[in-house]
Parts: C-alpha cells; structure tokens; sequence
C-alpha cells in the first residue's frame, strides 16, 4: 500500500497552478490600461463590422448532440476497458477472448451509428 | 518532505513558463526561417527579448469586457484552461529521483487532467454571449471529446503493455526491454494526431479557424485575458510533448548519458514536429476532422489494443 505523500504533492500542485491562474487574471485586471471616456461601441457583441442583431442562444446543429452522445458511449466502454488492461498479465487467455467479445459488440455499434449517418457532417 | 517537494514545484513552473514563453519566439522564428524572412530580431540580440515585451504589452492593454457577457464565467475560463494543462504537469517524470507525485494512476489522471480542458474552452464560447465564440467553442468542446477517444485508447494500448499505470514503472519497462514506439508504433501514430487534435493546433485548428469564425472562442477577450487562452494552448502541447515521451520514447533514457537531457530533447523534437506540421500542411475541413476521428483513429485504435494483448499474452 503506498503512502499518501504522492497526493500531497498532487494537491499542492494544483493549489499553486490555481494561485498562478488566477494570480495572471488578477494582475491583468490590475495592471490593465483605463481608458477615460471609452466610446460605448466598443463594449458591444463582435459580429465583423455588422450591426450585431439577435441573441447568441439560438439553435445548434444536431451533430454535436449526436457527438456527444457516441462519446458518452465509448468514453464507458474506456472506463470499462482499464481495469482489464490494468489486470490482464494476471488473468490470461479467457478475458482476452471476452475483451475481444465486447470490443467486438462496441464495434457492431460503432457500425450501426455509421449506417445510419450519424458519423456524418454534411446532411 | 512538504518543503522538498514545494522546491520541486517552483523548479518545474519556472522552467515551465520559460519554455513556454520561448515557444512562442520559436513559433514566430521557425516559421520566419520556413518562409525566408527574419522575423522578429528588433528586441534584444536577435529578438531573444522578445516574449518579455509581449507578455508587457499584453498587461498593459486594455482589457475590455463586453456588455453582454456572463461576468463570472468569462472571466474564469482563461483560467480555468491554464489551472489545468499546468496541473497535468505534476505528475510528468522528468527524472527518477524528479516527479513532483509519482501517483499510481497517473494515466488516468493525465487523461482527466486532459479532458477538463474542454470545460475552458465551451465556457469561454458560451459566457461571450455572441454567435463566433460559441460556434468556436462548440466545435473546440466536439473534437476535443472525439479526440480525447484515441487518446484514452492509446493509453490503454500502453498499459497493456507494461501492466501499470505508474508513468515510473512504464519508464522501468521501457528502459528493460525496449521503447514502446517499436512494439507499439500505431499507438503512438494515433496518439501523436489526437494530440495534434487535442490542443487545437494546426492542422486541426478548426475551433479558431480566423477565415471563418474571426477568432472563434477568444473573439470576444481581449489583453492578458486573451493571452492567457494562449498560454494555455501552449502549455497543453508541452504537456501533450511529454507525454508522448514518457509514453513511446522512453522518457530520460537515451544511448550515452541518461538524463534531464534526453527528456528535454525529445520533448523539444516533438515540439519542433508541431511547427513544422503548422507550417506544412493547409487546414482540414471539419467534416474531414470528425470523419478522421471516428472513421479512422477510432476503430484502428481498437484494433491496436487487440494487437498489443495479442502481443503481450504470447510474447512476453
């Protein structure tokens, strides 16, 4: 069983990352140029020299719901998929043949969402 | 202990924002020296003061948020992008006596670490409240996930390999047997394109392709808030770099003086590789990116981890 001490570090670590993140926002809000009078056009919505018109909240493409969904599915099955290949030195043969079993029934979903066009981009 | 470790820290972050800082005078050099001009060569001896002036410039600009974003969370998502590429970072072993915390899951937390990511970037589309940033952010969120696929299944191919997930003990059988990039060659081919994926560089920048959505996620930032979106990119291909290495090139070994050395070697070859792709080759086309992903890196990345348990069941 291993120490903690390795943890310690870790969360060390991430408490200095966090401090110099936003130790570099504060510095910039502190250290930043203030113009006297800014023009209000300056604060409005970038739209590339158009008048912005409408709100930013409007409907997406449904392929990247569709993207998320399939991640979800084979971001399991990698969940899934690290024990075993943690522990396959010690169990042999037989999880070897399930693990081709499941890839084998991943890739049978994989193909099924390929057939039915949600792989693709342009519709 | 506390102590030592603290030293550690301030040791890898210094080196850290020096090589991160130079990287960006090597981006403006190396293409300059692809493209037969000098780039920039006024601050300093041949330009080597650059970044300083840069990073200056960029405090001291100002920094404008625009009237219809979502205060809190533009603000926080520059940061949130460099507190985690600068987190991965802890547990990189640069050396064996050298690793800030040799955790015994490290490849699940480098990939964690990795997909958290994305949580900067969508944030920072979505708070911009404006139709470029969210589109970008959007795209950037799509791909990172798809990508962060490959990844995870190359980290899975060298697992099955060496049967741990401590980076020490990859490095141990790298250094016994041989390095994984011989029996492992189409993991690390996958790995290295999703990294290119993975940190939204070229030729895979799509989320802030400027000849279509201005500057996608950053559109509306502006000064240090906008840089620190850069800094971030920057510091996930220097961790992507050292992954690879302590992954496929066997880390700090090398043939004649085992060391620092080898690491920052490898490390800067690969971050050589990326500008030499940037500059290279044009940029794909969104559908094309997504097809690479799952129509290709996908199932030959499933394939390979077949092929790796078949090789270590029989082989080893």
């Amino acid at each position: 069983m291993s120490a903690p001490q390795p943890y310690v570090g870790l969360a060390l670590h991430a408490v200095v990352s966090l401090a110099i993140a936003l130790g570099m926002v504060g510095v910039a809000a502190w250290m930043r140029y203030r113009a006297k009078r800014p023009p209000q056009v300056r604060y409005e919505t970038y739209e590339c020299g158009e008048e912005p018109f409408g709100t930013a909240r409007a409907r997406i493409p449904v392929g990247f719901y569709l993207i998320a969904l399939l991640f979800l599915l084979f971001d399991v099955e990698a969940a899934f998929l690290f024990p075993w290949v943690r522990e396959l030195g010690n169990l042999g043969i037989l999880a070897f043949w399930e693990m081709v079993i499941f890839l084998g029934i991943l890739l049978l979903g994989w193909f099924y969402a390929l057939r039915k066009g949600d792989l693709r981009w342009i519709r | 202990m506390i102590l030592q470790t603290g030293v550690r820290i301030g040791v890898v972050f210094g080196v850290l924002i020096t090589i991160v800082a130079y990287m960006t005078l090597a981006e403006r050099k190396v293409s300059a020296w692809m493209q037969d001009r000098y780039g920039p060569n006024r601050v300093g001896p041949r330009g080597l003061l650059q970044p300083f002036a840069d990073v200056l410039k960029l405090l001291l600009k100002e920094d404008i948020t625009p009237r219809h974003v979502d205060r809190w969370l533009y603000t926080l998502a520059p940061a949130m992008i460099v507190i985690f590429a600068l987190t991965a970072f802890s547990v990189i072993p640069f050396h064996p006596s050298f690793v800030i915390a040799d955790i015994p899951v490290a490849v699940l937390f480098l990939l964690a670490a990795a997909s958290m990511d994305t949580y900067g970037l969508i944030l920072a589309g979505w708070a911009s409240h404006s139709k470029y940033p969210l589109l970008g952010g959007l795209r950037s969120a799509a791909q990172v996930i798809s990508y962060e696929l490959p990844v995870a299944l190359s980290f899975a191919s060298v697992v099955v390999l060496t049967g741990s997930f401590s980076l020490l003990d990859i490095q141990d059988f790298q250094h016994r047997y041989v390095w994984l990039l011989i029996p492992n060659i189409l993991g690390f081919v996958i790995h290295l394109v999703a990294a290119f994926a993975e940190t939204n560089r070229a030729p895979f920048d799509l989320p802030e392709a400027e000849s279509e959505l201005v500057g996608g996620y950053h559109t509306e930032y502006a000064s240090m808030r906008w840089a620190l979106f850069f800094l971030g990119e920057y510091l996930n291909m220097a961790v992507a770099a050292s992954v690879i290495t302590v992954l496929y090139l066997g880390g700090w070994y090398g043939p004649f003086q085992p060391g620092f050395w080898w690491f920052f070697l490898k490390v800067a070859a690969i971050l050589f590789l990326y500008l030499w792709v940037r500059f290279t080759f044009p940029r794909f086309r969104y559908d094309q990116l997504m097809n690479l992903c799952w129509k290709v890196l996908i199932p030959l990345g499933l394939v390979n981890l077949i092929w790796v348990t078949a090789l270590r069941l029989w082989l080893f």
